[in-house]
């Protein structure tokens, strides 16, 4: 892909500034890592960490029937997401493939902000409008409205209260809020596992928080200690762990599935019989199972969809598909990478907690 | 090591390999512009010794916590020790590519293959540097 087609963050020069990797990701140039994945993974770990994620996308519903239209797109019960709130749901197929997975915010006057995978925003919007249709909803892509920052770490609720203007919202939660005088969304929500916020920052002040956060302490990190630390926690990666070709049963996410809701793909998913099941697993051998690897298991075969070294861990870890006979935490697997075999095992949700 | 370095002495190989020839023997490596674009190296696993390495084909492959590389030959020749440090500690390949970070140690089968290598200066000039 020529780089020169690529879009860039309103961050682009601080990340050059700053010794950013910048790498094709999803049609943006975004930093793969500053000084080093291992050292940004231990500082999100340890302190606190910030990544540019102004790739994410986007969109906004408002109008009187917002909260029903979404409920129908949406997998998650939108009655129970109030102003202030943030909720992790799935938009579905008709059949039930996932066609992403995305966290909404309802704001005041009965609004509400889906942010979506960069690789799939144009998707997403594209059913959005065609659903809206049959709604009385108004629906916006605002996805370069939106710079976004995500700051996390143990201490990363420190960092920031001290460069906010007011109380910043408990987990799961979302408030209107400047931050080194930027008014910005913040959101407590992440990817890491660990405590912390998401920024929703207009991009004109992005630079502003960028800087604040950095004067405070908190260290740039990039989409390579954002994929491990979110892996060891077992978060699902679009486009890895998750796929139009599975539904959420498979994909372990029913959690978030409410079909009482009547929501666009819930048939599908009640009538669907899987025999097969994503589990996280480590490795007892050496070596560092890869998206694509073959799993052999006593009951047939799956594929690993997601894999790295956990610097946590210290031992190759992933996620994969397996037959759900052989899906119990304990259970031994074998991934074939590139034709070594190395013995793993299932495990449980997340494969790495903190301690204490 | 932070600056690129290609030191004098050595030969190297187009895939960012290089190799110290003494007689038949020779010591590969990867060169500081491979190690600097695969990044932190995290897992090494050496081929056995007497494993036949083909020039200008992969005998190994080195891993980043983001991607897979192959590590090529870059002469022919039967491997008689690899470097168990690197597999027990694989940043050292990122700390000091030339010295500790040594991969194998070759018995050369082919000795006329070196003059298809390049000298410091014509691979400084490949990877675009000063």
């Amino acid at each position: 892909m020529n780089s020169d087609l690529l879009e860039r963050t309103v961050l682009h020069p601080r990340h050059r500034q700053a010794g950013g990797r910048l790498v094709p990701f999803a049609g943006w140039a975004m930093p793969v890592q500053y000084e080093g994945i291992g050292a940004e993974h231990e500082a999100v770990r340890g302190g606190a960490g910030v990544f540019d994620v102004s790739h994410m996308g986007q969109i906004e519903t408002r109008g009187p029937e917002a909260e029903a239209f979404l409920q129908r797109l949406l997998s998650n019960d939108l009655a129970e997401l109030e102003v202030g709130g943030a909720q992790y749901g799935l938009l579905c197929r008709d059949d039930g493939g996932v066609l992403d997975d995305l966290f909404t915010y309802a704001l005041e006057g009965g609004a509400y902000l889906t942010v979506t995978n960069a690789a799939n925003h144009q998707k997403d919007l594209a059913w959005f409008e065609e659903k809206a249709d049959d709604f009385e909803v108004e629906v916006r892509d605002c996805r370069l409205e939106w710079a976004m920052l995500a700051v996390q770490g143990p201490m990363a609720r420190e960092k920031l209260g001290r460069l906010a203007a007011g109380e910043l919202p408990p987990r799961l939660g979302s408030a209107r809020l400047a931050i080194a005088g930027v008014e910005c969304l913040v959101c407590g929500t992440g990817y890491t596992g660990e405590d912390g916020c998401e920024l929703l920052v207009p991009p004109s002040g992005a630079g502003l928080a960028w800087d604040a956060l950095l004067d405070q302490g908190v260290v740039p990190a990039g989409l390579g200690a954002r994929d491990t630390l979110r892996l060891e926690v077992c978060f699902h990666l679009y486009g890895n762990d998750l796929s139009e070709d599975r539904n959420p049963l498979e994909a372990g996410l029913s959690w978030c599935c409410k079909p009482e809701t009547g929501f666009i793909g819930s048939e599908a998913i009640a009538a669907a019989e899987p025999t097969e099941i994503l589990v996280p697993f480590v490795f007892l051998d050496k070596g560092i199972p890869r998206q694509g690897n073959e799993i052999r298991t006593e009951h047939g075969v799956g594929e690993v969809t997601s894999g790295t070294l956990s610097p946590s861990l210290g031992c190759g870890i992933g996620m994969g598909y397996v037959p759900i006979a052989d899906s119990a935490p304990g259970t031994e697997i074998a991934v074939d990478v590139r034709g070594q075999v190395r013995r793993a095992e299932v495990r449980s949700k997340p494969l790495y907690r903190r301690e204490g | 090591m932070a600056e690129a370095s290609y030191p004098e002495g050595l030969l190297y190989h187009p895939a960012h390999d290089w190799a110290r020839v003494e007689g038949e023997a020779a010591t590969f490596g990867i060169t500081w512009f491979a190690q600097d674009a695969v990044g932190e190296v995290v897992f090494f696993e050496p081929p056995a010794p007497g494993t036949a390495v083909v020039k200008d084909q992969p005998y190994a492959e080195i891993e980043s916590v983001k991607a897979v590389s192959e590590v090529i030959a870059p002469l022919s020749g039967e491997v008689v020790e690899v470097n168990r440090a690197v597999e027990t500690d694989p940043e050292t390949v990122n700390a000091d590519p030339y010295g500790a970070g040594w991969m194998v140690q070759v018995r050369l089968t082919d000795l006329a293959e070196a003059g298809e290598l390049l000298d410091a200066a014509a691979y400084r000039e490949l990877v675009g540097g000063a």
